[in-house]
């Protein structure tokens, strides 16, 4: 693998904040809705979810399935 | 149980819903839903599908109907009813649009190198002028991290780590071409991840320097 340096640093972070217990994505996924309502109500759902907030920064594909459901909920009140 | 159809527009409560949805108003509370659910997708994708996002708002509708349909067990009640299906609309759609994003490419094709797979550094790690220290801690730092990935993952976790970090390939598609699950990848990249920190914490390097390194340029 080739490191150039975005790549370096992409690495670099994500190793910097790997943690020895994190969730997957399928945990993800089934509190992911939650997670959107607290924080669509102005409840800290960081806080209230924290491994599920955590896991939202790390992986990309669970954190762009999170902005799609956050952009349609936004749509539809 | 209310038959929330004879008094109201839609069901409004988780267990209306789930009592439409399992009861002789199903059809009905399938078309309350339906129009949601594409008002959702359209505001949502409209920016990646311009051109047909009407059917495609549709098409994903319909899948999500069904799947919610089949899956009204797993249902948890800790968020709203009409979240919870957005939350599954929203996943096919992507699933969908990676798939076809990225249905050309091979992971061999974003890893395969022209030359004999030796690692090589970037242009820009050796081309760029002055500084000749920063340039020799950073081209240590390659050189570390590249000998312990070598060393302490499989052929498949570096496939796995390239095409996700370096290629943006998303771990989904990944792990279709493994054949695997997306979660059973994710599990994996982890472990990948902590051995790849571990490894370097033996040669006395925190992933923090090399962060703070790379971002100092
Ligand atoms: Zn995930």
């Amino acid at each position: 693998m080739p490191l150039d340096p975005s790549t370096l640093s992409r690495l670099a972070r994500a190793l910097a904040t790997t943690q020895p217990d994190e969730i997957a994505c399928d945990e993800c996924f089934a509190r992911m809705d939650a997670f959107a309502d607290l924080l669509l109500s102005g409840k800290p759902a960081e806080e209230l979810l924290p491994k599920i907030h955590a896991h939202l920064q790390r992986c990309p594909d669970c954190k762009e399935e999170f902005e799609s459901l956050l952009a349609m909920l936004r749509a539809t009140g | 149980m209310l038959r929330w159809f004879r008094r109201s527009a839609a069901p409004t409560t988780n267990d209306e819903w789930l009592d439409a949805l399992r009861g002789p108003d199903r059809d009905q509370a399938l078309a309350a839903l339906r129009p949601i659910l594409v008002r959702g997708l359209r505001a949502a994708f409209r920016d990646r599908v311009p051109h047909q996002i009407d059917a495609f708002a549709e098409d994903v509708a319909q899948e999500a109907l069904l799947k919610i349909l089949d899956h009204l067990d797993a249902f948890r009640g800790e968020a709203r009813f009409t979240t919870w299906a957005h939350k599954i609309a929203a996943r096919l759609a992507l699933t969908k649009l990676r798939r076809k994003r990225w249905e050309n490419v091979s992971l061999e094709d974003l890893t395969t190198r022209d030359d004999d797979g030796a690692p090589r550094p970037h242009p820009s790690l050796t081309d760029q002028a002055p500084r000749p220290d920063d340039q020799a801690t950073l081209a240590h730092y390659v050189e570390v991290v590249q000998q312990v990935m070598q060393q302490t993952l499989t052929e498949t976790q570096r496939t796995a780590l390239e095409a996700v970090m370096q290629h943006d390939m998303p771990i989904t598609e990944v792990a279709r071409r493994l054949g695997v699950s997306r979660n059973t990848l994710y599990k994996r990249l982890h472990d990948a991840r902590k051995n790849l920190k571990a490894a370097l914490r033996e040669r006395g390097i925190a992933p923090e320097e090399i962060l703070a390194e790379v971002e100092a340029r």
